[in-house]
């Protein structure tokens, strides 16, 4: 590593918070640590938890970008703790749980409870309009450009960054937030999926679905996986005017 | 598990009650009455300027919408129909638009907060174009029921007399802030919210849209500006000529003489 000269201390305030906790209250703790050639922000807070304070709660499993747990405010903007570099940041890095989603304590919060719900809401499966299921059947053969396509939206780890990121998730509870909308854009594109534009337009025909999005394109901004959010939205968008219009 | 096999087949989705067509209608409703609005704002500060080519040159667009060009005689109430037809797109406009807004204190709260702690600079731009659209409410009616019920005072000599002694130009000056970050950012979002203009690399068409978003914002106050100086000098040179009416020398007999 090249940057062994530069050793810096990084000062890491986090949000401490422990609703379990009775009479627990909001507050900002300092931990500082030297920084590492690489050192990412995951890293960093598993060395606090060994070496300062086993009590700092935040979750990680994979490490390396793929399982969705450790989405968190990182400087007041979503991101995954093991995709970011600590090298990018400035020494003062300060860390903050996702809103919207439910607090477990710290950085920790349950974002499956949400994309659960939120997944039941849109009905995110395939719906194959076959009443026997019939494992041994062979399945039908895709296109590679469309299986590459539908692949693409399929990326999405539901980290939450979309929904923490978005100012109408912010203000209005019951909005499905980016990962729903492509979801249904994932859905859509699957031919497996026998739904039409009528049966989707009854999941996200609304202001909780593709017409509450302001176009703040946050979603599409702080993406950890790059997915192609703006153009999903606009493209659902348009089908579903063309549904609730002409439909 | 029985109704597992079921819930894989959608079986009953067919049989729920249809959802409302009524918020993709808004929706798109919302999109056109501010692209109408937007570009109409762009043609409304070109024939405006035009105070900048000269005072017959203002003469000749405002006579042009009276009609005279075409009927022969000036008749100021062909301006008042265009007015009302855009005070009904600022109404349907602003009623749809307001759905948007946060709906109390709470989402306020939550909204400000988002915004300075997330700096992204889309979402900064939404707020700055709830603000310049809850400001136009109260600006822009002022303005349309003026020109609505006096479309003859438009002219070189009335406009200018409007902003140097008849207490209009602080109206003016905020009007045309608000206008022009409302109506440059709606159009950006307009472009990025249905996909228009997307090209191959998306990512690199908003960035272009943004750049040239600013570009016309920064021309479109630049020349609002110059020619609201330009209105006001003509006001300060005549300020002792209460209600004068400008008509170039050119022109027998005096159109308005004839309309009466």
């Amino acid at each position: 590593m090249a940057d062994n000269d530069s050793h810096r201390k990084l000062r890491i305030h986090a949000l401490r918070y422990n609703p379990a906790k009775a009479g627990d209250t909001p507050r900002i703790q300092t931990y500082e640590l030297e920084e590492a050639p690489g050192m990412t922000l995951f890293i960093a807070l598993s060395e606090i938890r060994e070496k300062q304070d086993p009590s700092l709660q935040f979750d990680f499993v994979c490490r390396a970008g793929i399982c969705g747990s450790c989405g968190m405010m990182i400087n007041g903007r979503p991101g995954l703790a093991c995709r970011t570099v600590t090298k990018d940041l400035e020494a003062d890095i300060s860390l903050a749980p996702l809103p919207v989603f439910e607090l477990i304590g710290d950085l920790s919060v349950n974002s499956g409870k949400w994309m659960r719900g939120m997944s039941e809401k849109l009905e995110t499966w395939v719906h194959a309009q076959e009443r026997a299921l019939d494992l041994k059947r062979i399945e039908e053969p895709m296109d590679p450009a469309l299986a590459e396509a539908v692949y693409e939206l399929d990326r999405c780890i539901e980290c939450g960054c979309c929904v923490a990121s978005c100012g109408t998730a912010r203000m209005r509870e019951d909005f499905v937030g980016a990962v729903g909308l492509n979801k249904i854009a994932r859905f859509r594109l699957d031919p497996r999926d026998k739904r039409t534009d009528a049966d989707f337009y009854e999941l996200v025909g609304d202001d909780n679905g593709v017409f509450g999005c302001m176009s703040l394109l946050a979603c599409h901004d702080v993406c950890p996986k790059n997915l192609p959010l703006q153009t999903q939205i606009a493209f659902l968008r348009r089908k579903m005017v063309v549904q609730g219009t002409q439909g | 598990m029985d109704s597992t096999p079921n819930v894989i087949a959608g079986v009953g989705l067919a049989d729920r009650p249809r959802k409302s067509r009524w918020p993709a209608r808004m929706d798109l409703a919302q999109s056109l009455t501010g692209l109408a609005l937007g570009l109409f704002m762009w043609g409304h500060m070109f024939f405006v300027s035009s105070i900048l080519l000269g005072k017959d040159a203002m003469w000749t667009i405002t006579k042009f919408f009276e009609g005279y060009f075409v009927l022969g005689t000036a008749y100021p109430g062909i301006v008042s129909v265009v007015v009302a037809v855009v005070f009904a797109l600022v109404i349907v406009h602003a009623f749809l638009a307001m759905r948007k807004f946060p709906a109390n204190y709470q989402q306020y709260r939550t909204f400000i907060g988002h915004r300075k702690l997330m700096a992204h600079e889309d979402t900064t731009l939404w707020w700055v174009q709830a603000l310049t659209g809850f400001l136009l409410f109260f600006l822009a009616a002022v303005h349309l029921y003026q020109m609505m019920m006096h479309p003859g005072d438009i002219g070189p000599y009335q406009s200018g007399e409007r902003i140097w002694s008849g207490g209009w130009g602080p109206l003016y000056i905020i009007m045309l802030l608000a206008v022009e970050f409302h109506g440059g950012i709606g159009l950006y979002r307009l472009a990025v919210k249905w996909g228009w203009f997307e090209g191959k690399d998306p990512n690199a068409s908003r960035k272009r849209l943004k750049t040239l978003k600013w570009v016309l914002t920064a021309f479109f106050l630049a020349l609002g500006v110059a020619t609201f100086v330009a209105y006001a000098k003509i006001g300060y040179q005549i300020r002792d000529q209460k209600g004068a009416v400008y008509t170039p020398s050119w022109v027998v007999p005096n159109p308005m003489e004839k309309a009466k």
